[in-house]
């Protein structure tokens, strides 16, 4: 048996705004589709930017990337503010209670001197490469061309900014609170050798103005390299010698990181796809910064996983390499 | 950090002092990289910043908190919209006339919750401080926020009614659309300190409630549940970013007594521009919704009269002046809504909106609202154009009016002091004669003469025969620029615009409803007079 509830018998006279039912027909659009595309005005531009005027508000020419349609960028995860804020607050209630075990229990904070002192230089200084993530996904938010791009970037902005306070909240666990950690990260972030190389090739990246070129340098190819082998490779280790206390915590980042490279991919493979001039000029880009970014991180590798730094960056990188494969790159 | 054995319990962290240490030295000092190629934007306009860590960021949100945050409020939001939409919530507002005032929300406003949004974003990675970095970041995701719910809340009524479906090209394209266009672009174009003393300050901080006014509190007074749920959904992030403007126009003047000057330059500037946008507002508050919160005149005198006058009041100490021509905003409070719905109705046939003229009761609601001006100047012309209509031979303007180079509108204000002499100022600029609505307008193109003579305006693109969509042939000796506009502008003649009472919507309102199109005139079809004689 079905309960039947009648409702009013009037029929909707389009089931679609009609930029939706152009690309999809006349059915009902989903509230991705409805936040996402041909928003960004298109046409009859009216000033000349006071910080760019040989350029529209909304230019194509800001990248060499050339797209029959820019909404053709699509998120496979398909977030609108509101799925995005949803998801990332149920996510976040999960990590709490991880957060929380650690913190009770002092797991951290137990850990002996070395094994901290390890954690410290290892994590920490990688609050900064994530705010500077941060100002690179803003670049790209600001400056990309079409909506369907353009907030995706926007929140991984802010997802970046997030990541950078976990880890600030990775240190405070392991220093009690003080800040010491922070502090202790930092100063080895701008001054000790090692962590040099990651430091330049970021503030190369802030230099670099083509938003799409950004997107390949840092969302694919820096990201792609720093996460697994800091929180896969250098992970595994720490936790052979330390237990999985530390693991509970970059598993967070890691699962964002594997969510957040479908959208990272789904961009890259699409463009490449368009033509063979799109292709050819993101093999390049990711080239030339896989090349750059293996070079920075051999130091900081060898730092904190000893003899295995070689290896272990080496796997990073045959992995990358795959990846960049599928995605339709020859590199 | 400790050494072993040596541990006391970790120190509790107040919200405060977890914000800080969860963002401490988080911020770049650059040495590979030049901070000026790093932060290219920041030098050009002559603001002078001496330390950007007195600028904190006001949220002090972090990011896990911003995403419950956000993320609850989405969740009631969308279940209201999701109630909404289930119930047949579109017929439950106060008439299709109502439904006028949605046009102009998703055609004219939505799109500049979007262009926030992307200016905001430049400031998020233009500012060569972490804390106003920040704080911008989150008012730009915070403003995609309102684009896309805003979109959300309305989607559901252009399943049913006219003039919505093809916003955002409509954004780009129609005439008058070019007011708000215009406007944001002209803060999105110019430079950072600009942008932010122009919409957080002027805009946000300054005039926020009289935009709020009419769009919510109306949609409250007119049953529409859905945005109004928006308006309460945003009310909180509208507080964070007042917050901001008000911060950092402080933040400005306290940093170098030589920004003074350019603050209020760019005060008077965006003032005058903000004012001139929400005329737009003015017009659909007395005209537009069938169930009025207030008078534009009584919102002027409260929202900016009475709050901005202590507002200015408080920033005298730092040499900050009231805006200019805050006396003509005055002066006109009493016109602007007036005259502005004349041009509308003139005009009918080239809007994306239905119009309508002021019946006896509403008239006599304006007289009492606008004593000085209702009776003595615009009674008599709607008296007349009812005649007209009665008469089969409606008023109509058969050509498109002259547009102010900076504000867009078209320049049929009245002079300050003699509400019967339209106002009109021009100026020569390399050889060309520009136009202007105002005193205001007029100033603000002669302090940046090369940055306006790109505005696009559409009269006169329209005129050039620049409207037209592809595979129409300007030379053909039938072309006719203004039928080809229209197309251009999505606007179909017999469905857009027009007069409300021989509107489609009109009449599927009443069919639908059985309830009349326009509470102000009664019954417009048989549908509505079948259910009430039965």
């Amino acid at each position: 048996m079905t309960v039947e509830i009648r409702t009013t018998g009037v029929k909707p006279i389009r089931n679609a705004f009609t930029h939706l039912e152009k690309r999809f027909g006349d059915k009902n659009a989903t509230r991705y589709q409805e936040s996402a595309y041909d928003i960004q005005p298109l046409v009859n531009f009216h000033y000349k930017p006071l910080w760019e005027p040989d350029r529209d508000l909304y230019d194509v020419r800001r990248t060499a990337v050339v797209m029959k349609d820019w909404y053709a960028l699509k998120d496979p995860r398909q977030y609108y503010y509101g799925a995005y804020t949803i998801t990332r607050s149920k996510q976040q209630d999960a990590l709490d209670r991880q957060l929380d075990f650690v913190e009770k229990r002092d797991l951290l904070r137990s850990l002996p001197l070395a094994a901290r002192q390890q954690l410290v230089t290892a994590l920490i200084a990688l609050r900064h490469y994530e705010f500077g993530a941060n100002m690179n996904n803003s670049h790209m938010a600001a400056y990309g061309f079409g909506t369907i791009f353009t907030q995706a970037a926007m929140m991984n902005c802010m997802d970046r900014l997030g990541m950078a306070q976990h880890l600030s909240r990775i240190g405070l666990l392991t220093d009690g609170n003080t800040g010491e950690s922070l502090t202790e990260g930092k100063r080895q972030w701008m001054d000790e050798a090692a962590w040099q190389g990651v430091r330049r090739e970021t503030e190369r990246l802030f230099v670099t103005r083509d938003w799409f070129e950004l997107h390949v340098a840092q969302n694919l190819v820096a990201d792609g390299l720093v996460y697994p082998l800091f929180y896969q490779q250098f992970d595994a280790a720490f936790a052979a010698q330390n237990g999985s206390a530390l693991s509970s915590l970059t598993d967070y980042l890691m699962r964002w990181y594997d969510e957040t490279n479908r959208w990272v991919e789904a961009i890259v493979k699409t463009a490449a796809t368009e033509s063979a001039e799109n292709a050819t000029l993101i093999s390049g880009w990711t080239t030339k910064w896989r090349d750059a970014w293996v070079a920075a991180l051999q130091p900081i590798a060898s730092q904190i996983l000893g003899d295995k730094g070689t290896s272990a960056l080496d796997a990073v990188t045959t992995a990358f390499n795959t990846r960049a494969g599928k995605l339709g790159l020859k590199l | 950090m400790a050494a072993d054995g040596n541990m006391k319990p970790a120190k509790k962290l107040s919200l405060k002092e977890n914000y800080a240490m969860l963002t401490r030295g988080l911020d770049w000092e650059p040495t590979y990289q030049k901070k000026e190629d790093i932060f290219r934007m920041i030098d050009f306009e002559g603001i002078k910043i001496h330390d950007w860590d007195k600028w904190e960021d006001p949220f002090r949100l972090t990011m896990d908190a911003y995403w419950k945050y956000q993320g609850e409020k989405e969740r009631k939001l969308y279940a209201i919209i999701d109630a909404f939409q289930q119930g047949n919530g579109q017929f439950n507002v106060t008439d299709a006339r109502y439904l006028q005032a949605l046009k102009i929300f998703l055609t004219g406003i939505v799109e500049l919750e979007y262009a926030s949004h992307r200016g905001f974003c430049m400031l998020g990675r233009e500012f060569p401080g972490a804390g106003p970095r920040i704080a911008a970041q989150m008012q730009s995701i915070d403003e995609l926020r309102h684009c896309t719910t805003q979109i959300h809340a309305i989607s559901h009524y252009s399943k049913y009614f006219e003039g919505m479906a093809n916003f955002p090209e409509q954004f780009d394209r129609v005439w008058y659309l070019s007011i708000p266009k215009s406007f944001f672009e002209d803060a999105c174009t110019s430079g950072p300190f600009e942008f932010i003393v122009a919409i957080s300050f002027a805009f946000e901080y300054v005039l926020t409630n009289l935009a709020f006014m009419p769009w919510m509190s109306g949609a409250a007074f007119n049953g529409d549940m859905s945005t109004v749920s928006f308006g309460f959904s945003a009310q909180s992030d509208e507080a964070r970013h007042m917050t901001l403007g008000i911060e950092v126009i402080k933040f400005l003047l306290e940093q170098d007594p030589a920004n003074v000057a350019l603050v209020q330059k760019w005060i008077d500037k965006w003032f005058w521009r903000g004012y001139r946008l929400l005329a737009l507002l003015a017009t659909m508050m007395d005209y537009v919704l069938p169930k009025r919160v207030m008078s534009w005149g009584e919102a002027w005198t409260i929202y900016y009269e009475e709050n901005g006058g202590a507002l200015f009041a408080d920033l005298a100490r730092y040499g900050i002046k009231p805006p200019k021509y805050a006396d003509v905003t005055i002066k006109e409070k009493g016109r602007v809504s007036h005259e502005m719905w004349s041009v509308f109705y003139a005009n009918r046939d080239a809007v994306n909106f239905s119009t309508w003229l002021p019946s006896e009761e509403e008239m006599a609601w304006f007289s009492e609202k606008y004593p000085d001006t209702f009776d003595k100047y615009y009674r008599p012309r709607f008296e007349h154009w009812r005649q007209l209509e009665k008469e089969g031979k409606p008023f109509t303007c058969k050509c498109l009016p002259q547009l102010c180079q900076v504000c867009q509108w078209p320049c049929l204000y009245t002079e300050p002091d003699d509400a019967t002499e339209f106002l009109h100022r021009e100026t020569e600029y390399k050889g060309e004669t520009f136009h202007f609505c105002s005193d205001g307008c007029k100033d603000i193109f002669a302090d940046e003469p090369e940055k306006y003579v790109h505005a696009w305006l559409p009269v006169n693109q329209i005129y050039q025969g620049n409207c037209f969509l592809p595979g129409v042939d300007p030379t053909a000796p039938d072309f006719n620029p203004l039928v080809e506009a229209l197309k251009y502008m999505g606007l179909k003649p017999g469905v857009d615009g027009g007069l409300l009472k021989d509107s489609i919507d009109a009449q599927r309102w009443e069919q639908w409803t059985s309830r009349p199109a326009n509470i102000h005139e009664g019954a417009y079809t048989d549908f509505v007079r079948k259910t009430t004689n039965g």
